[in-house]
Order: C-alpha cells, then sequence, then structure tokens
C-alpha cells in the first residue's frame, strides 16, 4: 500500500515543481484525505516525499535530503500524538455508548405508571437535564388511593441517578397506597441513611390521594413545597410541611398534613428544577411559575405540566440546567 | 558484530549513546529512516524515563529473529523505586497532555511488542521488540 501512496505523491510532486498550479495543490490536498483514511502518519508522508524527491531530483544536494531525516525525527510524536488522540476519541465513544445504555436501564428501572383514577386528573412530566435523571417519581395506588413520591438528589447524572435506585427499592418495599407519608418517609429516611454517603442529600415528597374523601395528605422531607390552587378565590397557597433532609440522620420527625380538595382545585408537586429556572435576567420567580400554570387551568394535567415545561423552557432559552419534574393532581 | 549492546544510563548524555546504538543496530538489521527514527524516539523515552525516575539503569539492544523475520530488542532495566500503578502510567492522556510524562504508551505504539515487569522498591524491566517487516 505505501508504495501505490507513493507512486501517487510522486505524480503529484512531479507535477507541482512544473508548474505551480493551484489545481496541484488541490490534488495534493485530495491525496491527504487518502492518506488519514488509511492511518499513514504524519513521519510516513515526510518519508514518501523525500523518496519521491530524490527520484525526481537525481542531483538534489545531500543536505537537502539529510534534513528530511531531521523534519522525521521531529514528526514522530506528531505522529504518537495524534494516534493518542484517535484512541481517545474512540474512547469517549464508547463511553457515550456507555452512558446511553445506562440512561436506558434507568429509565426501565423508574418506570412508573400514571393511575388512571375516578375523582382525580393526574399529569407528569420528568426531564433529565443530561442522560441520567437525578429526579424521581412514582406512584402506588388501589381503587380509591393513589400515592405519589416526588425526590430529587442534590447533584446530577451518574451518582445521583445510583441513588434513586435505592428509593426506588425503598417504595418497591412498602405495602400499597395507603401507606401513610410519614411512614413512607420514615422507611425512605432509614434505608438512605444507612447507605449513603454524607456528601449526598436527598429531598422527597409524599403524598396520597384518597378519592371517596377527596383528601390529600402530605408529608415532605426537606423538599420543595408543594402549590395547592384554590378554584373558589383563584389563589395558590404552598404546602408548608417540615422535615428534615433524607439521609442525614436516622431518627427524623415529619410533619403530616391534609388538605381537602374541592372541584377543579389541584395541587402542583415539583422538583427545584422546576423553581430554580433562570433566565438570562436572573431566576424566574414563584409568580411567573403560577401564572403561567393559572392560565391553562382549564386544561387536562397532563396537558398543564407540558404547557408548563416548554414555557419555561423558552424562558430559560432552551438551556435546562437541572432535573425537570413537574406532577399536577386535579380534583376532576 | 556488536562490541557494544549495552549502555548504561547515568546523565542525560548517555540518552543520546542509547539513541545511538539503537541507530546503528537499527539500519544494520535494515530498517528504514522512519522506523529507525521511530525506535530511536521509544529508546530516548525509556532512557529518560530511567534517567528521570530511576536515577541510573540500562538500555540494551539485541538483534532477534523470529521465524524469519529480524527485528530489534530494546531493554530498559533499572533498580529505581518501581511503578505504583502500572495501568495508570500506560493509560493515555499522559504522554501528550503532561502528567507523569513517562509516555510508555508512546513506547508501546512505536514498537510492535511491548511487556513490563515491575516490582515496588526493587525496580523495573521493559522490554519493547520491533520486527522488520
Amino acid at each position: 500500500m505505501p508504495q501505490e501512496f507513493k507512486r501517487q505523491y510522486k505524480e503529484i510532486l512531479k507535477q507541482y515543481t512544473e508548474r505551480q498550479t493551484e489545481h496541484n495543490l488541490y490534488e495534493g490536498q485530495n491525496f491527504s484525505r487518502q492518506l488519514i483514511q488509511k492511518n499513514i502518519s504524519p513521519e510516513e508522508v515526510i518519508s514518501i516525499h523525500k523518496a519521491s524527491l530524490e527520484e525526481l531530483m537525481p542531483d538534489l544536494p545531500n543536505d537537502v535530503s539529510h534534513s528530511f531525516d531531521l523534519l522525521i525525527e521531529v514528526m514522530i510524536r506528531y505522529g504518537l500524538a495524534l494516534k493518542e488522540h484517535q484512541t481517545l476519541i474512540k474512547k469517549q465513544e464508547n463511553f457515550k455508548m456507555e452512558m446511553e445504555l445506562a440512561s436506558n436501564v434507568q429509565q426501565t428501572l423508574l418506570k412508573t405508571k400514571v393511575p388512571e383514577m375516578n375523582d382525580l386528573d393526574i399529569g407528569m412530566i420528568s426531564v433529565p437535564a443530561k442522560e441520567m435523571n437525578g429526579d424521581y417519581t412514582h406512584f402506588l395506588n388501589d381503587d380509591t388511593t393513589v400515592g405519589i413520591a416526588v425526590a430529587d438528589v442534590i447533584g446530577k447524572g451518574i451518582p445521583a441517578a445510583l441513588c434513586m435506585s435505592m428509593i426506588k427499592y425503598g417504595m418497591d418495599s412498602l405495602n400499597g397506597a395507603k401507606t401513610e407519608p410519614v411512614v413512607v418517609l420514615d422507611v425512605i429516611n432509614r434505608i438512605v441513611e444507612k447507605s449513603v454517603s454524607d456528601s449526598m442529600f436527598i429531598s422527597m415528597f409524599y403524598g396520597t390521594y384518597d378519592t371517596s374523601q377527596s383528601v390529600f395528605t402530605y408529608a415532605s422531607a426537606g423538599h420543595e413545597p408543594p402549590l395547592f390552587y384554590c378554584a373558589k378565590s383563584n389563589s395558590f397557597t404552598e404546602l408548608q410541611a417540615k422535615g428534615l433532609l433524607l439521609g442525614v440522620i436516622s431518627n427524623v420527625k415529619y410533619e403530616q398534613h391534609t388538605i381537602t380538595l374541592e372541584k377543579d382545585d389541584f395541587i402542583v408537586m415539583m422538583t427545584d428544577g422546576v423553581t430554580e429556572c433562570r433566565s438570562k435576567d436572573g431566576f424566574i420567580d414563584q409568580n411567573t411559575v403560577m401564572d403561567i400554570i393559572e392560565s391553562v387551568r382549564d386544561q387536562s394535567a397532563q396537558d398543564m405540566v407540558e404547557y408548563v415545561f416548554h414555557k419555561l423552557e423558552e424562558l430559560q432559552e432552551f438551556e435546562q440546567r437541572d432535573d425537570f419534574t413537574l406532577v399536577i393532581f386535579k380534583k376532576k | 558484530m556488536n562490541l557494544r549492546s549495552s549502555v548504561d544510563i547515568i546523565t542525560e548524555w548517555d540518552i543520546v549513546a542509547a539513541r545511538q546504538l539503537g541507530r546503528n543496530e537499527a539500519k544494520d538489521v535494515g530498517f528504514g529512516t522512519v522506523d529507525q527514527a521511530r525506535i530511536t524516539t521509544a529508546i530516548s523515552e525509556l532512557a529518560r524515563n530511567i534517567y528521570l525516575y530511576a536515577g541510573k539503569g540500562k538500555i540494551e539492544i539485541r538483534q532477534i529473529t523470529e521465524g524469519n523475520l529480524r527485528g530489534l530488542l530494546v531493554i530498559a532495566s533499572d533498580k529505581g523505586p518501581g511503578i505504583p500503578d502500572v495501568r495508570k502510567v500506560m493509560e493515555d492522556g499522559y504522554t501528550t497532555s503532561g502528567g507523569l510524562g513517562a509516555g510508555l504508551p508512546g513506547v508501546k505504539r512505536l514498537m510492535d511488542d511491548f511487556k513490563i515487569e515491575t516490582v515496588l522498591g526493587e525496580g523495573t524491566t521493559i522490554s519493547a521488540t520491533k520486527l522488520l517487516r
């Protein structure tokens, strides 16, 4: 193969030394494409040049000829750097593929089905900022009750995602949707406290809605307070519930509260990816978020969450910095 | 034929002597200019590692035959501190981006075969061969 390259190169060189046209130079450039494709290193190219030149010009002064040996020596490291670069690119591609695989595994693992309830319209959206999602949403339901967990690992990417799996198995160990929110948080907190390093913090909100009573019972482990929209007064209030982040200490007393929903009232649960949206003018404040939600209050819960996501995406100029999760429970 | 087949590496100038020996042997085997430059670059790296990290050691050059191919075997040995994490020094990214600067992945690429034996506190022996094809 190098012999064939040499023959071609010698021809191009001959043409160029005779005429020096742009066309010859263009041919030379196209030739380099072939060389790169065939992994011919820079030092080999110079060696081809030297050999071709010596054949074309038998009277080539010796010192010119020798000078190419020095150039070959100098180029060896460029050749090495190029090869290393190629290996690193391949490595990076592998990493990327692995990440995509991991992301698929995560999606399968953390998949949760939005339940269909008689009295309640539910909408949910969860969009990771990177491949792996550090937000977690999980539904538990029976005929009359639906439980909802929204959690956020402080941090993003792979470590956050690994943490999420733990919460998932904790949730799976609970029996049924009727488990009290404080009990849920207590169980998950003990699991997280035992298994997670001190530098990892998780906030979590858990609520259950009883369709027979239209009552929402909730507790929070340092999570972003949900918004309650009262249709009658056309106003939002925050659903506050005190409680320490998960995994800090094993014995935490969580507060539990209840609220009764009337027709068209809704609850908006979210992660800080929603409240900490930033436009170029700074944080997008809560009132703006409330206004956006309110403007679509007549639509279905799913349409609402999707609209809010797209609207905030637009305000942030399509640069999503944090995992984004939004869940709406709306009484029919 | 080979009066001197090894060079002791004590000062930086011995690196040049090792290169010279390698180049002579490479020419003798029949390697072309590019392969000569590759072999000497590999020898440079190995000798420099000895000079920088072990203080002193030896570069040995042997002409070999494998099957019906002729080639060159370069052995770099020292009684230095040894390499604590071979996998790390063999990782790409250390050569060009500075780092440890040991350039061993480069040596591996320049040559056809590469072997490393290292014992902490006892020293390191690296053998690299290149065959004439």
